[in-house]
C-alpha cells in the first residue's frame, strides 16, 4: 500500500524486538469478543490512485460548479476570484502539513502569518485586536455572544431580523441548552433594516444586541445609533460580517463603535467548497481581549532578543483552564486564515477597494437590469454586492427550474426562511466581479421566461 | 578533504572553527538559507496591489451614505513579492512533509496529495451550499458515501457529519446527550470526565452547561471502574472517555463502563481522537457508545494546516440517532440524494437538537477523507492501525531502558508510547528534551500531556513512518534522553540551530502585543 512503508521484513523484527509473537499480541487488551477477525464486511478493498481519482471525478461531475454557469448565489458565502498563489502558497508542505504551532522556535513561519491575519482582521473591521481565527462566521456569532454574557454578565441577547438564519439557528440550539435569553423575529420585506426596533429593544437586562452588516437582504444600515443606546445601558453591540469584501467599500463596525465584530471570512482566499471549510473571523476592543475565544498569537522575544511570535493568553483556553476555558474551541481554520492573509496581502488597500467598488457597480447594474422586468421588485435602497428582489411568484421552483436550464440564479428565501410564508417571493441575488454581462442578460432572460 | 573545481578546499577550516559558527557575523544578519522575514506591514504598502482588476462600470453607488473613507492601512505586495513572503515564512516551519512529527494524541501522519487534487475538482470546490438539491447531487453523494463508511467502520447507527473540528464534534455529542435526557425529562447536570482527558472534554461539557467531576483512574493508567460505578447516579447525564486514552491505551472494560452508565440512565460519549489506533480492529459501537467524534484531520490524514481546518464527524447510537444535528442527507431507492434541513425537517427528524453551523460541514475534507478511505479499503485501514500501534510498540520498548514508561509494566501501548522525565538531573526537564530534538531536526513530543504523569511525553509515531525513520528517531530521541539523565547545561538553553532560540512567553503574556502598530510603545500602553 503506498502510504505504509513498513516491510513484511520490517514487521517481523520489529515484532522480534517488542517481544511479541504477532501483531494480535498488540491488542490484547481489547476484549476478545469486540476484536474483528478480517476487513469489516460490506466495504470495498483498497484502491490505486487511478481507480480513486476515477471515482471521485464521477462524482464531482454530478455536480453543477458555479464557474460553468450563469452564477448569483450569496447568502453568507460569495464566488470571489481567488488569485492563482493563493493555492500555490497554502499547498506549501510547510504550511499545509505543519500542526498548531505549540513549539514556536520551529513555526515562526505560521506564527507570523498568524499575526499578520490578526492585524489585517483588525484594521478591516475597525478593532483593536483580533484572533487566529475560528471555524466559521456561524459559531463566532455564537462566541461572541457568550463573552458579551461573560463580559456583562446578562444573558438576553437581542438579535437582529437581518442575521443570517443559520447564525440565528446556532444561537437558538446553544442558547437552549445555556439558557441564554435570545430575542429574535425573522425579517420582514422592507427597504430598511430593522434599527429602530433594535434600539426599542435594549435595556438594562440587554447583554448585546448582534447586527448583520451588511444584514442577510443586502441592506446597510448605520450601526452607531444602536451602539449609542447599547453602551448608555452597558450592553455590547456585536458586528457580523458575512461578505469582507464589502468593508473594501463601506465604513468599517468599528468605526461605528461596535465591540466586537465576528465574520465569515471565505470570500477571500477560501472559495465555496459547498459550504466548508471556511474561517470565522473575531475581532473586538483592546478591553475585551481577554474574554476572547480561540487561539491568540502574540509577539515577543527570544533568548538573544530577535522578535519571534508565540501563542498567548493561553490561560483562557481549554488546555489550561479546562472546564472554565472561554471556550471548548481547539483546532480553528489555520490554513483558511493563512489563506484569507495571503489573498489580502495580494489586494492591499488599494486592491480591495477597487473589488470592494467593482463587486458594488456590477450589483448596482444587475438590480437595475433585473428590477425592470415585469413582476419582479428590487426592495433594496442601499446594497453592497447583494440584494433582494421581490416576485410574483414563490422564488423556491422559479430557483429549482433555472438550475436545471444550468442558471444558478440565487437563494430563495423561502429555502431560508420555510415557516414564514411571505418571505417565499423574496430572491437573493449577489453580484460579484466574477459575473460577466453575458451572464447577467442570460439570467435576466430566463428570469423574464420564467415569470412570464 | 574535498575540494571545488577551482582546487581551493570546500572547508576552510584553518581560518574557521566549525565548533563556533556563532561568532561570525553577517551584514543582513541572515545565515545561508536561513533568512529572516519582516512583516508585510514593514515591506508592504497599501497602495500597491498585487491584483489587476478591470474598471469598475460608470454608475452611481447606492451604499446608503456609508462609504469608507478612513484609511484602512492594509499593505499590499506585488505577486513575486507576495510568493517570496510566504514562501521565506514557510521555511520557518516544521511539518510533517519535513520529518517526523512525532506529536502524541494529534496523529500527523503523512497527508497524501491525491486527496489535495480531488478537493480542488471544480464540481467540489466551485459549488455553492445553497445550489437547488439536483445541481450538487455529488456532492451529497460524497457526503452520504464517507458517512456510510464512518458508520460501518464504527459500527454505529447514524452520523452527524457537520461539527467543524474534534471539540465541536464533542459538543455536537453532548448535545445529543442533553436532548436526548430532556425529551424523557430528565434533567440531569453532571458530565464525569477522566483527570487524563484532553482539556476539550471538560469545556465542552461546561459549554454545554454541563458541570464537570473528575472520574479517578487506577494505577494502570485506566478508568477506575468501580470509583466510577460509585459515582453513577440519577445527577449524571453521561461520561465522556477517550479510548484509547490519553496514555496510549485501550479502556479494557469499556463495554462494563457503558453498560454501568446506561444502567445509571447516563448515555457514553467516547473522544474518538485516537480511533486510527484501532480502526478497522474494534468497532466501537460493540462497546457500548452512544456517540463518538472522530477526527477526519487525524485518522483520515486530511491535513492539519498549522491549525486546521478540521473537521469531526459524530457517529451515534439508536438512542441518540433522533438528536442529531441539522442538515444531513437521505439517499432514496434511485439513487436520488436529498438533504434533510429546515424546509424538510418536520416530516423528517422532528427530534434535532438544531443546527450548530452554517451550511453542510467541512465538504473540503471530506473529498479528501473519502479518496483516504477509498485508497486504503478495509483491508488497508486495518493495516493502518496495526502499522501505527506496532511502530508506537517498537518505540516503547526500544527506550524504556533509558527513560520511564509508566504504564509500560501493564502490557503493550496502543498507538502512541508514554514516558515521563522521572531521571533527569541538574533540574532539566521535559520541556528541555524537547528543545534538545529541536536541534537534532525532529518536532518534539507532546509535552505535559496526558497530566496524570509528572513530564509526560507522549510519542506518536503513526504509521506512514518507516523503521530506518523510526530507528533514527530512536537513536536521537535515547541520546537526548541521556543528556537530561546526565543534566547536560547545554539543553537548558536549546534550541541552539532552529530559526529562534528560546521565546519568552511571559512576556507575551504579560504585555500582549497581538496586532502590528507603527510604534510599538503604543501597542504596550493600550494595554
Amino acid at each position: 500500500m503506498r502510504y505504509l512503508p513498513l516491510t513484511p521484513d520490517d514487521r517481523q523484527s520489529m515484532l522480534s524486538k517488542i517481544g511479541a509473537q504477532s501483531i494480535d499480541d498488540l491488542f490484547v487488551d481489547v476484549p476478545e469478543e469486540a476484536r474483528l477477525d478480517g476487513p469489516i464486511e460490506g466495504l470495498p478493498m483498497h484502491a490505486g490512485e487511478m481507480a480513486v481519482e476515477a471515482h471521485m471525478k464521477a462524482l464531482a461531475r454530478k455536480n453543477h460548479a458555479a464557474g460553468d454557469m450563469p452564477f448569483f448565489l450569496g447568502a453568507g458565502a460569495y464566488r470571489h476570484h481567488v488569485p492563482a498563489s493563493v493555492d500555490h502558497i497554502i499547498q506549501r508542505g510547510e504550511f499545509l502539513t505543519a500542526y498548531t504551532p505549540y513549539q514556536p522556535e520551529i513555526a515562526q513561519g505560521t506564527l507570523q502569518t498568524l499575526f499578520e491575519f490578526q492585524t489585517q482582521v483588525a484594521r478591516l473591521f475597525g478593532v483593536d485586536v483580533a484572533n487566529a481565527s475560528m471555524y466559521d462566521g456561524s459559531t463566532a456569532c455564537w462566541e461572541a455572544i457568550v463573552m458579551a454574557r461573560r463580559i456583562t454578565k446578562r444573558g438576553k441577547a437581542i438579535l437582529s431580523s437581518g442575521l443570517h438564519p443559520h447564525y440565528v439557528s446556532v444561537a437558538k440550539t446553544m442558547a437552549r441548552f445555556t439558557k441564554d435569553d435570545l430575542s429574535y423575529q425573522a425579517p420582514t420585506l422592507d427597504a430598511a433594516t430593522d434599527g429602530q426596533s433594535m434600539l426599542d429593544q435594549i435595556d438594562d437586562q440587554t447583554s448585546c444586541v448582534v447586527v448583520q452588516y451588511p444584514d442577510i437582504l443586502g441592506r446597510i444600515g448605520d450601526l452607531s445609533a444602536i451602539a449609542e443606546k447599547a453602551h448608555k445601558h452597558k450592553a455590547l453591540l456585536i458586528a457580523v460580517v458575512t461578505e469582507p469584501v464589502a468593508l473594501g467599500a463601506i465604513k468599517s463596525p468599528g468605526e461605528m463603535d461596535a465591540d466586537i465584530v465576528v465574520g465569515e471570512g471565505q470570500s477571500l482566499g477560501v472559495g465555496l467548497q459547498f459550504g466548508g471549510p471556511y474561517v470565522g473571523l473575531f475581532g473586538c476592543k483592546q478591553k475585551y481581549v481577554r474574554q476572547m475565544p480561540g487561539r491568540l498569537c502574540g509577539e515577543t522575544v527570544d533568548a538573544e532578543g530577535k522578535r519571534g511570535f508565540v501563542l498567548t493568553l493561553s490561560t483562557r483556553e481549554q488546555h489550561i483552564r479546562r472546564e472554565k476555558a472561554t471556550s471548548n474551541i481547539c483546532t480553528n481554520s489555520g490554513l483558511c486564515a493563512l489563506a484569507f492573509s495571503a489573498h489580502m496581502t495580494l489586494l492591499g488597500e488599494k486592491g480591495l477597494r477597487e473589488l470592494a467598488m467593482l463587486n458594488h457597480k456590477k450589483a448596482v447594474q444587475a438590480a437595475d437590469r433585473l428590477s425592470q422586468i415585469d413582476g419582479v421588485k428590487l426592495l433594496n435602497d442601499s446594497f453592497f454586492n447583494e440584494f433582494t428582489l421581490v416576485l410574483d411568484a414563490d422564488s423556491r421552483p422559479l430557483v429549482r427550474k433555472l438550475a436545471d436550464q444550468r442558471i444558478l440564479a440565487g437563494v430563495s428565501l423561502g429555502r431560508l426562511y420555510p415557516e414564514v410564508t411571505p418571505l417565499a417571493h423574496g430572491l437573493l441575488v449577489a453580484v460579484t466581479e466574477t459575473s460577466t454581462e453575458e451572464e447577467l442578460e442570460q439570467f435576466a432572460t430566463a428570469l423574464e421566461g420564467a415569470l412570464s | 578533504m574535498s575540494m571545488l573545481s577551482e582546487g581551493r578546499p570546500t572547508r576552510q577550516e584553518d581560518n574557521l572553527q566549525m565548533t563556533d559558527t556563532g561568532s561570525i557575523t553577517t551584514h543582513t544578519g541572515n545565515r545561508a538559507l536561513m533568512v529572516d522575514e519582516p512583516l508585510i506591514f514593514e515591506i508592504g504598502s497599501p497602495d500597491r496591489s498585487g491584483v489587476d482588476l478591470p474598471e469598475a462600470p460608470p454608475v452611481e453607488s447606492r451604499l446608503g451614505g456609508l462609504e469608507r473613507e478612513a484609511p484602512m492601512a492594509i499593505p499590499g505586495l506585488s505577486e513575486g513579492e507576495t510568493i517570496r513572503h510566504y514562501t521565506r515564512l514557510s521555511r520557518q516551519n516544521y511539518a510533517i512533509d519535513v520529518g517526523l512529527f512525532p506529536l502524541g494524541s494529534c496523529t500527523m501522519k503523512h497527508n497524501p496529495r491525491l486527496n489535495e487534487k480531488m478537493a480542488r475538482l471544480k464540481g467540489f470546490a466551485d459549488i455553492h451550499p445553497l445550489q437547488p438539491v439536483d445541481s450538487v447531487q455529488g456532492a451529497l453523494g460524497v457526503i452520504n458515501e464517507l458517512a456510510v463508511w464512518l458508520i460501518k467502520l464504527t459500527g454505529m447507527y447514524g452520523v452527524a457529519m457537520t461539527p467543524k473540528a474534534g471539540a465541536h464534534g464533542e459538543l455536537c455529542g453532548i448535545l445529543c446527550i442533553r436532548a436526548g435526557l430532556e425529551a424523557r425529562g430528565d434533567a440531569r447536570e453532571v458530565i464525569l470526565v477522566p483527570e487524563s482527558a484532553h482539556g476539550t472534554n471538560p469545556a465542552t461539557a461546561a459549554f454545554a452547561g454541563y458541570k464537570v467531576e473528575d472520574i479517578p483512574a487506577n494505577a494502570a493508567g485506566r478508568v477506575d471502574l468501580e470509583a466510577l460505578k460509585a459515582r453513577l447516579g440519577p445527577d449524571v447525564a453521561g461520561v465522556m472517555i477517550t479510548n484509547p486514552n490519553t496514555c496510549g491505551l485501550f479502556e479494557p472494560d469499556m463495554k462494563a463502563i457503558s453498560d454501568a452508565v446506561h444502567e445509571a440512565g447516563g448515555y457514553v460519549y467516547c473522544d474518538g481522537a485516537n480511533f486510527n489506533a484501532i480502526v478497522g480492529k474494534v468497532r466501537p459501537g460493540d462497546l457500548g457508545i452512544d456517540a463518538m467524534h472522530i477526527n477526519l484531520h487525524k485518522t483520515f490524514s486530511t491535513p492539519h494546516g498549522g491549525g486546521g481546518p478540521g473537521s469531526g464527524p459524530v457517529v451515534l447510537s439508536e438512542a441518540l440517532a433522533p438528536y442529531g444535528p441539522l442538515p444531513f442527507t437521505e439517499r432514496h431507492a434511485d439513487g436520488h440524494i436529498t438533504l434533510v434541513e429546515e424546509e424538510t425537517v418536520e416530516d423528517r427528524h422532528p427530534h434535532t437538537f438544531g443546527r450548530m453551523s452554517a451550511f453542510h460541514g467541512q465538504m473540503g475534507m471530506f473529498t479528501r477523507a473519502l479518496a483516504y478511505i477509498l485508497s486504503h479499503g478495509a483491508d488497508g485501514l486495518k493495516q493502518v492501525a496495526e502499522d501505527a500501534v506496532l511502530n508506537a510498540n517498537y518505540i516503547l520498548r526500544s527506550l524504556e531502558d533509558v527513560l520511564e514508561a509508566p504504564f509500560a509494566h501493564s502490557g503493550p501501548c496502543m498507538h502512541e508510547a508514554l514516558f515521563s522525565d522521572k531521571g533527569f538531573t541538574n533540574e532539566l526537564t521535559t520541556l528541555d528534551l524537547a528543545k534538545g530534538m529541536i536541534d537534532e531536526g525532529y518536532h518534539p513530543m507532546t509535552m505535559y500531556f496526558p497530566l496524570v504523569v509528572h513530564g509526560a511525553m507522549l510519542v506518536e509515531p503513526t504509521e506512514t513512518e518507516s523503521k530506518a525513520a523510526i530507528d533514527q528517531f530512536i537513536g536521537a530521541f535515547r541520546s537526548v534522553a541521556e543528556r537530561a539523565k546526565a543534566g547536560d547545561e547545554r539543553l537548558k538553553s536549546a534550541p541552539h540551530f532552529a530559526p529562534r532560540r528560546r521565546l519568552d512567553e511571559t512576556q507575551a503574556a504579560r504585555k500582549p502585543i497581538l496586532v502590528w502598530t507603527e510604534d510599538e510603545d503604543f501597542a504596550q500602553a493600550a494595554e
